[in-house]
């Protein structure tokens, strides 16, 4: 190799590095500073919300958060966990919410026997909570508080 | 054939005429002991985790599936192996729960779980085997180690506490009727009750 091809070299594994020391900054902000060739130490897994209290809904379409545990619960085409409580058929012995009558239409609006094979699988839209900090601050606002806002606006204007 | 199998009959019949009623009666108890001791070494042999597993229709599909459950990983390390579950532990249950099991040697013999498929196939089956078994001896597998008597209800989740402070204190209904495959994966439970 001549010398002007390891002069191009050098100047490729230094452009290298750079690239690397920057990617390195980019990514520290998600891997929480650590460097790329650092392993970081995962948080605990936070508890799993078990109160059985009904939560309230953010916004009316909100699909209801789930408040108990699910662990081992089976959802697959030939078990259905949820519906075993939540099903039409089983609230009254369980005493659990039924699922919604949407959840019986399928996609042109008719209703169906059974659970609409396309809301099928319940942990698409509903999910457990867990009593974790949120990783970044929230500021989300009902939409009745957004209305009080306006109509102080409107009062003070 | 008959004539050796007379001889034979005879000679229990008739009284020793070399030993001793002493020498005869002390081997015959040492005999039992050792057959005793071997019966249940051998019985206990078969009663474990590892003589389950070691055939690979149980160790590659219900194995499995209990490796992801809480009956096999928890906070308190405490598991359950399969005859915690499947087989009774009073001495008289187990014997008839062995001589129903000698039904799986035919099976493995035949070969008819031998494959995924096969498995899959038969798994209802297999299960409601399991339902009935645990209905009808109201959960008694469970309750080596779930007693009803020491539960506190108040560490229970609202849910767990209604349910088990009515329905399952009244006698209504038994562990296997809500606690479906809790160690394994269910089934096609179409039509099961509850489902």
């Amino acid at each position: 190799m001549n010398r002007l091809n390891w002069t191009v070299t050098g100047f490729g594994i230094l452009a290298l590095c750079c690239l690397t020391l920057v990617a390195a900054d980019e990514i520290a902000t998600l891997r929480q500073g650590a460097a790329i060739d650092e392993e970081v130490v995962a948080e605990a897994i936070p508890r799993v919300i078990d109160t059985d209290v009904r939560p309230q809904r953010n916004y009316p379409m909100q699909p209801p958060t789930i408040p108990h545990k699910t662990r081992g619960y089976e959802l697959n085409l030939q078990v259905n966990k949820c519906m075993s409580c939540h099903a039409r058929t089983r609230t009254e012995e369980s005493r659990a919410p039924m699922i919604s009558v949407t959840h019986y239409m399928n996609r042109d609006g008719n209703f169906l026997a059974e659970v609409s094979p396309r809301r099928y699988f319940c942990n698409q839209c509903h999910v457990n909570q867990t009593a974790a900090r949120p990783l970044i601050e929230n500021t989300f606002e009902d939409m009745d508080v957004l209305l009080e806002k306006r109509s102080e606006k409107e009062q003070e204007d | 054939m008959l004539q050796y199998f007379r001889k034979i009959w005879r000679d229990i019949g008739r009284p020793s005429v070399h030993y001793s009623i002493g020498a005869l009666t002390l081997g015959g108890f040492i005999a039992g002991i050792m057959f005793w001791g071997g019966f249940n070494t051998a019985l206990e042999a078969t009663n474990t985790e590892e003589f389950c597993i070691s055939c690979h229709e149980m160790q590659e599909n219900v194995y499995q599936e209990l490796r992801q459950t809480i009956h096999f990983s928890n906070r308190s390390g405490v598991r359950a192996t399969c005859p915690d579950c499947h087989v009774p532990h009073g001495w008289t249950d187990k014997i008839g729960r062995k001589m129903q099991a000698t039904k799986e040697v035919w099976g493995k013999i035949f070969q008819t779980i031998n494959t995924r498929e096969k498995f899959l196939e038969k798994r209802r089956e297999l299960a409601e085997h399991e339902w009935a078994r645990l209905s009808a001896n109201n959960s008694l597998e469970c309750r080596n180690c779930h007693n009803f008597d020491f539960m506190d209800f108040t560490a229970q989740s609202p849910r767990a506490s209604e349910q088990h402070s009515t329905s399952l204190a009244s006698g209504v209904k038994t562990c296997i009727d809500c606690h479906k495959g809790i160690a394994h994966e269910l089934p096609d439970m179409a039509g099961v009750e509850g489902y």
